[in-house]
């Protein structure tokens, strides 16, 4: 959780000013080669990876206006929310898990706010980040006053739980089932939580980045050409 | 089966002599228990197993219908047999390589899946307003020819499953019209991989615009002949008229956006409401329904049909001379395709300008096609109206050349969870029917 700060010039409105994001990796060297195989001399380089971190207010435009209303809305908003991120004029709200059913129902049933439409949830996992490692990302939509916003909810891998919002948003019930095939995240609440693409007695979550993706080596013109997975990397 | 005779001989169990010989009633143990167990309404209970392979489920579909005679009392539905894994290979392979793998998802509007992607690289970016107007002129002419042939496939299949051939073998006809067109521009019929970050992969051809011209002359002819075949026919306004029905309110509940929704008098079409790609310029109406049926839909697809035909003349009228690809040479794909003698490959002008001419071109060639290029950490959400619906990417980048994550919210796969909603309580017929005017891909469904 990066920490808020406002950055001087009180009139720099224009852009929501960014904070410093969390560091999710740390990338050595530039050609995917290590040691004395690299001879380009970019083998030292070393590159944090950073996503956007959490926004100061004002965030700008609508989104402002969307926050005071949801903050009046849901009883602890601070413990509920825990930072707003404006990236690329898209604004994405970092919720609790526990306070998530609460959030996604203001969003859906204020007529200030109105986002009847949930466009399902897709999944992500960040095996650096401890503690938060998979997160449920749910793009919400208002056709009422077409707006977008994004909520973001983590939970760790050895307590994959998320709440449902089936109750809420009925047709999340497939792209729930599909996030848990994927990734594991178990929405506690979803009326029947069965894998979806998967097999049915599939092992595993395969769209972690834990699972391998498998493939053989193939052969083309004499040469040998390694599985994608096992292909040099440009980081 | 409360008849006093058979209840008596069922407890007697005293064998009765007969002119074909003596009869014997079995009774006693646990017969009589099982047989009361099973209740009345439950002998007329089957649970029907419909597909995954059978002709009328668009694919590899499977219904499993809990039947009372011939009503639908539960409608399930088990996907997953097309499931390709392409959201997780595309973890693996450069931002540019991605389009090739979901060009294939929906594979009746690939364009569609490659804008969407395209579009959600382009956001990560930042380069959005820097695609040469050309380029976008030609994704929308692109992605409304692709709305076409989507749409004729949607009622060719669905005319099919309901018996109507004749549309069937005409959708089909009219579909490879365009889809030649699609050949002649891109090199394929399907899985074009043609629309790429910061354009497209190659320059429309010599002769494409008057084969598209030659096309709007005849497409218009031929979508009256289908609609003349089926609008106000009395055998398929019987099959569609009131089937499948779903209200505004099932739709907002489900997620439902595409065709389904406007039947409900919704005009809610992402092109109109959040334009992207310009569409906005475009003068183009959005066809809206009341019914909420499948007869509605079916309306609706034939009038997107005009008006992409519409926004696709629109296109042609307004080509300028002009790159297609983006300036940014870290961005852009530095090549162009030309047929040698020995097949496709990178044009010869610019394979002496590389190897003659320009040092700088040659390593902006190998890094970009060897090594790819890195786009901004961040995550973005991106959403276009292809034909069935609200395709959304959510794509995330860790700052490297290849996706940390890309995900397609694919209409299909969302619309598809209406099934139940539409044809539990119909007959086993309108279930056909339902599906048919949700006109789900597997191909998208599954991924």
């Amino acid at each position: 959780m990066s920490e808020i700060q406002h950055t001087g010039a009180e009139e720099d409105v224009t852009h929501a000013p960014h904070v410093e994001g969390e560091t999710v990796e740390v990338r050595h060297g530039m050609f995917g080669a290590d040691g004395t195989g690299d001879t380009s001399g970019y083998g030292g380089l070393v590159r944090p990876v950073q996503l956007p971190g959490g926004t100061a207010r004002p965030y700008g435009g609508w989104f402002d206006e969307a926050a005071d209303r949801l903050a009046d809305l849901v009883p602890s908003y601070d413990q509920a929310v825990e930072r707003v991120v404006v990236d690329r004029d898209e604004v994405t709200f970092h919720v609790h898990r526990d306070h998530l059913v609460g959030v996604v129902q203001a969003f859906r049933d204020d007529p200030a706010l109105r986002f009847e439409m949930c466009m399902g949830v897709s999944g992500a996992h960040y095996p650096h980040e401890t503690g938060r490692e998979l997160h449920a990302v749910y793009p919400l939509m208002s056709i009422t006053h077409n707006r977008r916003v994004r909520l973001e909810v983590t939970c760790p891998d050895d307590d994959p739980h998320v709440p449902s919002i089936v109750s809420l948003h009925p047709g999340n019930d497939w792209h729930e089932r599909e996030t848990f095939d994927f990734f594991g995240i178990v929405f506690d609440g979803h009326p029947g939580l069965t894998r979806i693409e998967m097999p049915d007695d599939w092992p595993g979550h395969p769209q972690r980045k834990d699972y391998p993706l498998g493939g053989i080596p193939v052969e083309y013109k004499g040469a040998q050409i390694p599985p994608p997975d096992e292909r040099r990397a440009y980081s | 089966m409360t008849d006093t005779t058979d209840a008596t001989n069922a407890t007697t169990g005293t064998p009765r002599e007969t002119t074909e010989g003596t009869v014997y009633t079995v009774t006693g143990q646990d017969w009589d228990s099982l047989t009361e167990g099973l209740g009345e309404a439950a002998e007329e209970r089957i649970v029907v197993n419909m597909g995954p392979q059978h002709p009328s489920t668009h694919g590899v579909l499977r219904l499993i219908l809990e039947l009372d005679g011939e009503t639908v009392t539960e409608c399930r539905l088990g996907i997953g047999y097309l499931h390709t894994g392409i959201e997780k290979n595309c973890e693996y392979r450069t931002w540019t390589q991605g389009v090739t793998f979901v060009t294939r998802m929906d594979y009746l509007a690939p364009l569609f899946n490659e804008y969407a992607y395209v579009r959600g690289i382009e956001r990560l970016l930042d380069i959005e307003d820097q695609i040469p107007e050309r380029a976008n002129v030609i994704r929308v002419m692109m992605m409304e020819l692709n709305r076409i042939s989507s749409h004729l496939v949607a009622l060719a299949t669905g005319g099919m499953e309901l018996g109507a051939l004749t549309p069937m073998t005409f959708g089909f006809r009219e579909r490879e019209l365009v889809l030649d067109v699609f050949e002649m521009i891109t090199g394929l019929r399907m899985n074009h991989a043609y629309i790429r970050p910061g354009g497209v992969s190659q320059d429309l051809p010599n002769g494409a615009v008057d084969k598209v011209r030659d096309l709007l002359k005849l497409m218009p002819k031929r979508l009256s002949d289908m609609e003349n075949l089926l609008i106000g026919n009395a055998i398929w306004m019987g099959r569609t008229v009131g089937v499948g029905y779903l209200d505004l309110t099932g739709c907002m509940a489900l997620g439902i956006t595409g065709p389904i929704l406007r039947a409900t008098g919704l005009p809610h079409d992402l092109r109109k409401s959040q334009p992207y790609a310009g569409y906005e310029t475009y003068e183009f109406d959005v066809p809206t329904e009341t019914t909420c049926d499948a007869y509605g839909r079916f309306l609706i697809r034939i009038r997107e049909m005009k008006e992409s035909l519409k926004i696709v003349e629109q296109c042609l009228d307004r080509l300028q001379p002009g790159p297609v690809m983006i300036e940014d040479k870290k961005i852009a794909w530095p090549a162009q395709l030309a047929l040698g003698g020995d097949g496709l490959g990178n044009s010869l002008d610019h394979i002496k300008h590389i190897m003659g001419q320009s040092m700088e071109a040659l390593i902006h060639h190998f890094k970009l096609v060897t090594e790819g290029f890195r786009v901004p950490a961040g995550q973005v959400y991106t959403a276009i109206e292809s034909p069935r619906g609200e395709m959304g990417v959510h794509l995330v980048s860790d700052g490297g050349t290849r996706p940390y994550r890309v995900h397609f919210r694919d209409p299909s796969f969302n619309n598809l969870q209406s099934a139940p909603a539409m044809s539990e309580g119909s007959m086993v017929a309108d279930v056909i029917a339902a599906i048919a005017s949700i006109d789900p891909v597997m191909g998208g469904v599954d991924r």
